[in-house]
């Protein structure tokens, strides 16, 4: 199976296989205009699966979201056809916005304005807490 | 600016100094009664709960200070859809402190971000009420003259009972602390509180179903009610409302200086004949909590003053 190599854009490489798509929803990739590949359980030395997406535009993406989602992958930024660099992505100790609160008894639920946050409270075992009712992320 | 929406806001040599000042309240009252002259607390209760709204107002009318309230949604801006943060940023004009009790988890925590001055929280739905474990911590402190070395027995709603989470989380800090949790399978304290505080900090637990025979270890008896508002399901609640219920015949066993606690208001958990037992300490509860709301209403104030 061949993709393209991309000119220039972004490439998240290393993905736990299997958790393409849900980055690929969290970063809002459907909305984008250019091409955007993901290529699941590609062989890999290292992980023995893993799934790759590759992005044809030179667009920010929220590497807190893919610290969130997969810490352990990889952000490679590619121009005029090389890398040119390479994001280390760390589990981020807040997220905004990129997942909602599920409790019906928390404030976020009824107040629509309200950001939704989440706190790392165990790096660990990557639990993220709401700030606000302190229910787990799932 | 500084407010108190979760118990581990305070670290421990802060709550032991709110302790003093609340014994030496107790000792001289008159040298605190017009300390808060000329300030205005604002309690704004979008929860029934008549005791702990009259407690703050007490607390802040004895330091000598006002009090302007809201005490249902209806009669509030809430009911024509206003925001919490709205509601703080309004309020901050008008009063110096404020005392709020939403069915919301999280709604204090919202109201303090956008307040410019002091909230406390004085009940977030199922999430925290941290000036009851106030209250609890002055009552284990003046009956038994200390805060470590006790073996705490909570028994009843382990699961719902936000006074109970608070106050293992601030027991959590302190030294030879033992917990006996007793409860029914289905209101077993949640296993976040088990694994991030009663675990992670070493304290040794047990969990059990059988009240008396728990007894005999305690220290405090921490009792609670089943609360009907927690539940979804009514046949849930009604099943479970009359799992523990606190005769004096079950006290045969109990240390003789054992302290009965509750957050109060009961329904039947414990029989009204034990209200004569020394033993009994959820009246002294009470006053303390007031004492330790006004210990509090000076510790912030003074914090947002400085």
């Amino acid at each position: 199976m061949n993709i393209d190599s991309i000119q220039n854009g972004v490439v998240i490489d290393h993905i736990t296989a299997g958790r393409g798509m849900k980055l690929y929803d969290l970063l809002g990739l459907d909305k984008l205009d250019c091409s955007v590949a993901i290529i699941k359980n590609v062989n890999s030395g290292k992980m023995g699966k893993k799934d790759i997406i590759k992005i044809d535009a030179e667009i920010p993406v929220n590497l807190d979201v893919i610290g969130y989602v997969d810490p352990g992958a990889t952000v490679n930024i590619i121009h005029g056809g090389e890398l040119t660099e390479k994001r280390t992505i760390e589990m981020p100790e807040t997220l905004t916005n990129v997942i909602k609160c599920k409790n019906p008894r928390c404030i976020t639920s009824v107040e629509q304005e309200l950001d939704h946050i989440f706190k790392l409270t165990d790096k660990a075992e990557k639990v993220y807490r709401c700030i606000y009712c302190e229910t787990k992320a799932k | 600016m500084r407010s108190l929406i979760d118990i581990l806001d305070f670290t421990t040599e802060e709550i032991d100094a709110m302790l003093k000042t609340a014994c030496d309240i107790i000792e001289n009252p008159a040298k605190y009664s017009e300390m808060c002259k000329g300030k205005k607390l604002a309690t704004l209760f979008f929860e029934p709960s008549t005791r702990t709204r009259l407690s703050f107002e007490a607390a802040m009318y004895e330091l000598g200070g006002n009090v302007i309230s809201v005490s249902s949604a209806d009669s509030s801006s809430a009911s024509k859809g206003e925001s919490v943060a709205d509601t703080a940023k309004v309020i901050s004009c008008y009063a110096d402190i404020i005392a709020m009790r939403h069915p919301k988890e999280g709604a204090a925590l919202v109201a303090a971000n956008n307040a410019s001055i002091p909230v406390i929280n004085a009940g977030d739905g199922g999430h925290c009420h941290p000036t009851q474990t106030l209250a609890d911590l002055l009552t284990i402190y003046r009956e038994k003259g200390r805060l470590n070395n006790i073996t705490v027995g909570f028994c009843g709603d382990l699961k719902f009972g936000r006074t109970v989470h608070s106050l293992i989380n601030a027991l959590s800090r302190y030294t030879g602390i033992k917990l006996v949790l007793i409860s029914p399978e289905e209101l077993k304290v949640p296993g976040y509180v088990l694994k991030d505080t009663i675990i992670k900090n070493g304290i040794p637990y047990v969990e059990t179903t059988d009240l008396e025979s728990a007894m005999p270890e305690l220290d405090i008896l921490y009792m609670t009610r089943v609360q009907r508002e927690r539940f979804f399901n009514e046949e849930d609640y009604l099943r479970l409302k009359d799992s523990y219920i606190l005769t004096p015949e079950k006290l045969n066993n109990a240390k003789s200086d054992m302290c009965i606690l509750h957050p109060l208001p009961r329904v039947n958990e414990i029989s009204v004949a034990i209200d004569k037992d020394p033993r009994a300490c959820y009246f002294k509860q009470v006053f303390n909590g007031k004492i330790m709301r006004m210990a509090l209403i000076l510790k912030l104030l003074k914090e947002a003053q400085a």
